[in-house]
């Protein structure tokens, strides 16, 4: 309802302003990534949880020589890749839903994603080093 | 944007208390919000004591009471009085629905009743549903097709197919759901919001419509139709026991579909 006292700054029609840009044609792929790493994060967080209970206490060459069996390297790997394309799914998705600001969301995102590269490459870098 | 406070002149006041007459046996206190865009004054819940032996069973039939015999100011809207047109709207006890199918004794203690939520609000309890109506109208709500109608009938749908709509069409459009999704509340701008959604797939999931395509491609969008994150307030709250989040569930998966 436009307030007679207020100056009119938008006379655009509401049903010109509910249209807007129209509609982005894409947003199926980000939704359906995020519920498959979702589920694959079942597993591979069992994976994880249980390796830590094996692994608690453990020295270093004992760790080094447990991440270089080739299956525990390729999950750990796959645990690394699943968990943090997730975050950044999830997370984009957090800031388009609280940060209205064009600019603010855009630099958000891109910020996060930015700290999450670099996390998760520190994180396979760090199974790599022990495995080999 | 998400905002966790009111602004400054939304912030809602107490207002009056309106006794009941003396005598009044089952007397229930019914604390409503009241703004005048007239006044420039902040909104403030006035309190009307009703007594229900002179006052019929809705809700509704106590703001009526009120309006007719205490506070001819008080404004609402109603019309058809029996969940039909979906014009008495507004929250009571904390949630979105009809105020003429909302029994007054499902409520202990004090009855609140304000406006649908995050909307602007004309006067009282109106919003102003402008931009709900304008979204509904951008989906196109209505049968089109290539195939010209047979010159002599309506056009056929199976048992089947007719069965596809059912729990679709009977929306009356009172946005309750919408008004109670946070997604809405933060995006409306861009997000489309439940009841509109529910009104997209009722034609996506109309046999009879040849642009199914064209309305998926209208909907494909982080902001139209991703924004919901099923977190089923409209559900919960919709007055016609109707399933939206549902509705949504069901354009995600053929968005999906027909990916590949």
């Amino acid at each position: 309802m436009e307030d007679p006292n207020v100056p009119v700054r938008i006379m655009r029609s509401p049903l010109g302003r509910a249209q807007g840009l129209g509609a982005a044609r894409h947003g199926v792929g980000h939704w359906w990534a995020q519920r498959v790493t979702a589920v694959a994060l079942l597993p591979l967080s069992l994976y994880f949880v249980a390796s830590v209970l094996i692994l608690a206490g453990a020295t270093q060459a004992r760790m080094a020589g447990f991440m270089a069996k080739p299956w525990n390297t390729v999950l750990f790997l796959c645990l690394i890749a699943a968990l943090f394309y997730h975050l950044s799914l999830g997370l984009q998705v957090v800031i388009e839903d609280y940060v209205s600001h064009e600019g603010k969301r855009r630099g958000g995102i891109m910020l996060v994603n930015g700290l999450i590269v670099l996390s998760a490459l520190a994180c396979a870098v760090s199974v790599l080093k022990l495995a080999f | 944007m998400v905002e966790f406070t009111l602004p400054k002149n939304s912030k809602v006041g107490k207002g009056k208390t309106y006794k009941a007459a003396a005598g009044a046996k089952r007397v229930k206190s019914f604390n409503i919000y009241r703004w005048n865009p007239d006044d420039g004054k902040n909104p403030v819940t006035d309190t009307y004591e009703v007594d229900l032996d002179t006052c019929g069973p809705m809700v509704l039939d106590a703001i009526i009471k009120i309006k007719n015999e205490i506070d001819s100011s008080l404004t609402f809207r109603r019309s058809c009085r029996e969940g039909i047109c979906g014009s008495c709207a507004m929250n009571i006890d904390g949630t979105n629905t009809l105020a003429c199918l909302k029994p007054i004794e499902e409520i202990k203690g004090s009855v609140a009743i304000n406006p649908l939520p995050h909307m602007p609000v004309v006067k009282d309890l109106v919003p102003d549903l402008s931009q709900a109506y304008a979204q509904y109208r951008a989906i196109e709500p209505w049968l089109q097709t290539e195939t010209a109608a047979p010159p002599d009938g309506e056009r056929l749908q199976s048992k089947e197919e007719r069965a596809d709509i059912d729990g679709l069409w009977e929306c009356i459009l009172c946005f309750c759901c919408t008004t109670s999704c946070p997604s809405y509340w933060w995006n409306g701008d861009r997000y489309l919001g439940p009841a509109v959604l529910m009104a997209a797939y009722r034609w996506i999931a109309d046999s009879r419509d040849e642009r199914t395509g064209q309305r998926l491609d209208a909907l494909e969008d982080p902001f139209k139709l991703y924004r919901c994150h099923t977190i089923m307030n409209c559900t919960q709250t919709c007055p016609k026991g109707l399933n939206p989040a549902k509705a949504i569930g069901r354009v995600k998966q053929l968005m999906l579909e027909r990916q590949g």
